[in-house]
């Protein structure tokens, strides 16, 4: 017997595409049809199977380079600026350089644009955990085994907590380095679909979730009581959600 | 030509969805060299037309500039190569080679002939949702293909990759066929 929603059904529930009452609605199917869940687990395994293949390919930056030569009017030698001029504007710019670097080496839980930079060390991040033997320095779903063992690794001590009864049961926790900065990572499953939660000190206020997706994975993050927390995963958007809800109202 | 106060709006706006376009023009081409000169023109028709852009979804509108780009650019050199519908018979995963070869090519290998052989719509369209995250609505907008299309095709194409990662041996196991 074929389940009729096993085709667009799954693939809108997987892609992000149903709406709120659509996908609660097929979640609760799920639960009594066997065939729709191997069909989502066909899809999560394709999904992760094409991100770990890196199939994505950047443009080189040469080409970054040809085209940023490539485009502007094509300014008159004349009014070009004299030697003299153009030394005080390298001698501007390198202090400008200087400045930005180091506010993007100590602004991490400070800024407030979650730029594509950090978008996308987050998703590496997240990939590169995927790889075998990567995911967890300390594998326990006990999270009074968990927290612990961040003390003394860690300038900053992360709450953990498990969710195993609402759905996102504690795989463990690792420590990992995003942005140059050391930082907690907990990892949670849902669905077959690993979820890290990167989590670092951050000195300003809280902030609402705000979410983006890259190469098809989906990152949540927000502010709460002096932590930064980024949520990325390739399980639907709805379910990060859900455990955003779940780690802030602790 | 645009002045330096649209230029500098072109340069955050639009570059930085550079890798966006090249990636698409890759997997539309076959290649790094075609793609990255597709990509270069394409970010020059754009950076033409960009005072014509009326805001939103400037990803979108890139991807569909690469888009058109990419067909021009193949209609021009044509190879021969593209192939219209998928063939399982010429199309199928490649000969048998040896255990060892297999496992070392592993799945990247796997699927990145299984792409490469998709019908180019179908290629344009799961490269856009799982390589570049796109939904459906933005898909439909890219390609100019209705969202309706863009559904069936996304699912008959990813299970044409799935079947290509499991291997001739293994079709009976996949679900739902």
């Amino acid at each position: 017997m074929i389940c009729d929603r096993a085709g667009a059904v799954v693939h809108g529930y997987f892609d992000n595409e149903l709406d709120a009452a659509g996908a609660a609605e097929f979640e609760f199917h799920l639960e009594h049809c066997s065939e729709c869940v191997y069909a989502l687990e066909d899809l999560e395994s394709l999904h992760s199977s094409m991100g770990l293949a890196q199939l994505y390919e950047r443009a080189p930056g040469t080409l970054r380079k040809r085209i940023l030569a490539s485009l502007g009017p094509e300014v008159p030698v004349a009014a070009f600026p004299s030697r003299t001029v153009w030394r005080w504007l390298a001698f501007a710019a390198a202090i400008l350089l200087a400045t930005y670097a180091s506010w993007r080496v100590t602004s991490l839980g400070r800024s407030g644009s979650y730029d594509g930079v950090l978008a996308a060390e987050i998703v590496d991040a997240h990939l590169r955990s995927l790889q075998p033997g990567h995911l967890t320095d300390v594998i326990s779903t006990d999270q009074h085994t968990v927290k612990p063992w961040f003390d003394g690794k860690l300038d900053f001590s992360p709450p953990v907590q498990d969710f195993g009864d609402q759905g996102f049961p504690l795989q463990g926790g690792r420590i990992d380095v995003v942005h140059g900065q050391t930082v907690a990572a907990l990892v949670y499953v849902r669905r077959k679909h690993f979820v890290n939660v990167f989590i670092w000190p951050a000195d300003e206020k809280d902030r609402a979730p705000s979410s983006g997706s890259q190469q098809g994975y989906q990152w949540l993050e927000w502010r709460k009581a002096g932590m930064e927390f980024c949520a990325v995963s390739d399980a639907p958007k709805p379910a990060l959600e859900q455990l955003q809800t779940l780690l802030a109202s602790n | 030509m645009l002045d330096s106060q649209e230029q500098a709006r072109f340069e955050t706006l639009v570059l930085p969805h550079l890798d966006a376009a090249y990636n698409l023009a890759r997997w539309l081409l076959h290649g790094g060299a075609d793609a990255e000169d597709a990509a270069q023109e394409a970010m020059l028709r754009a950076y033409r037309f960009f005072s014509g852009f009326r805001g939103g979804d400037v990803r979108a509108w890139l991807l569909q500039i690469v888009r058109n780009t990419c067909f021009t650019w193949m209609q021009k050199n044509r190879h021969g190569k593209e192939t219209d519908e998928f063939d399982e018979e010429v199309h199928g995963p490649p000969g048998p080679t040896p255990e060892t070869l297999a496992i070392a090519e592993d799945s990247r290998g796997h699927l990145t002939r299984a792409l490469e052989s998709l019908p180019s719509r179908s290629r344009e369209i799961i490269v856009l949702r799982e390589l570049e995250g796109c939904s459906y609505k933005e898909i439909a907008i890219i390609t100019s293909i209705p969202i309706g299309t863009v559904m069936s095709t996304l699912s008959r194409a990813r299970r044409q990759l799935q079947l290509a990662l499991t291997g001739p041996a293994d079709k009976e196991s996949i679900h739902d066929l």
